[in-house]
């Protein structure tokens, strides 16, 4: 009984030793999930980002689901998920963008180069929107679904393995 | 040597390749408030929320423009006449407990605050016994 209690103490060192390192070995983790997800999207009105695409009001985003990119000409992970925003306007998935902090003749010259899929794009200059709906960079894309709620965040650019997941819960929530 | 000359010249004034983004600041993400005793308030309280970007740092602290936004947002809703607690209620409602520097006791945080004194009272307990008060006193 004394010798089993001799021993306590390094075993509750060794425990907390164990414990740091499992946690030292735990990949870094430094996303802001939005807790806004499951709430309806807030009351907002941006005045149109581009010349040929009209701006972005809240009340516009219902009626059938979407995707809700947040975005900018001066992000370089934007870049990266332009082939797969494309491949899902393609796929008739209806796509609104707000433009972060952006000039109107960066936004456009963006948009030539890498493509324009967005219906609709909202000029959020001083990050409002951004922070009302729980969005902490860019790129992240929501889904919205047709009540106008926020059915799901993806933080970070869309890769090409995210395409199918994002069509996937798009038809969860237009049924 | 003398064509090296112009380049140097030429990167000097060459405007740094914007970083982040060309659009000037919110409103008052670098301007006080007027009324000192808001500012006051305001200060205190964006030096307890988690900037975003850099999440290291308080807004108070950071350069990033979602820092200055984020400023300029609690400054705006301070003059309207929020409360400070209202505003930090409106963030952790988006980005949860990890935008606030101020600690909270909730049903993950409460054994930060319940087992020091829980400690305390063990450490004294013994003591107390060791000290030969108690009824296990030995030889």
């Amino acid at each position: 009984m004394n010798r089993w209690r001799l021993w306590l103490p390094l075993a509750v060192f060794a425990g907390f030793l164990a414990l740091a390192g499992a946690m030292l070995m735990r990949p870094r983790d430094d996303v802001v999930a939005s807790a806004m997800v499951g709430q309806p999207l807030p009351d907002f009105t941006l005045r149109p980002a581009v010349t040929d695409r009209p701006g972005l009001a809240s009340r516009d985003l219902v009626g059938r689901p979407r995707l809700l990119n947040i975005f900018a000409s001066w992000c370089v992970p934007c870049i990266a998920e332009a082939p797969q925003l494309a491949r899902l306007a393609a796929r008739g998935v209806v796509i609104d963008g707000i433009a972060i902090r952006d000039r109107p003749e960066d936004v456009a010259r963006f948009l030539a180069r890498y493509g324009n899929p967005y219906r609709a794009i909202g000029a959020d200059d001083v990050s409002a929107v951004q922070l009302a709906i729980g969005s902490s960079g860019v790129p992240e894309t929501f889904v919205i679904d047709p009540a106008g709620r926020i059915a799901y965040q993806h933080i970070g650019e869309i890769r090409a393995e995210d395409v199918d997941k994002l069509l996937k819960k798009l038809e969860e929530d237009g049924t | 040597m003398k064509a090296l000359l112009p380049c140097m010249m030429l990167l000097i004034l060459a405007s740094p390749l914007a970083a982040q983004d060309g659009l000037p600041p919110a409103p008052y993400a670098n301007r006080q408030l007027d009324d000192p005793a808001l500012e006051a308030e305001a200060q205190e309280l964006m030096e307890t929320l988690r900037c975003l970007k850099c999440q290291s740092q308080s807004i108070a602290d950071s350069d990033a423009p979602m820092a200055g936004d984020m400023r300029s947002q609690v400054r705006m809703r301070l003059a309207a006449g929020e409360r400070p607690e209202a505003i930090r209620g409106w963030l952790t409602a988006r980005y949860g407990d990890y935008v606030s520097y101020k600690p909270q006791i909730g049903s993950a945080t409460w054994p930060l605050f319940a087992i020091p004194p829980a400690l305390l009272a063990l450490a004294g307990l013994v003591l107390w016994r060791r000290l030969g008060h108690g009824a296990g006193r030995r030889p």
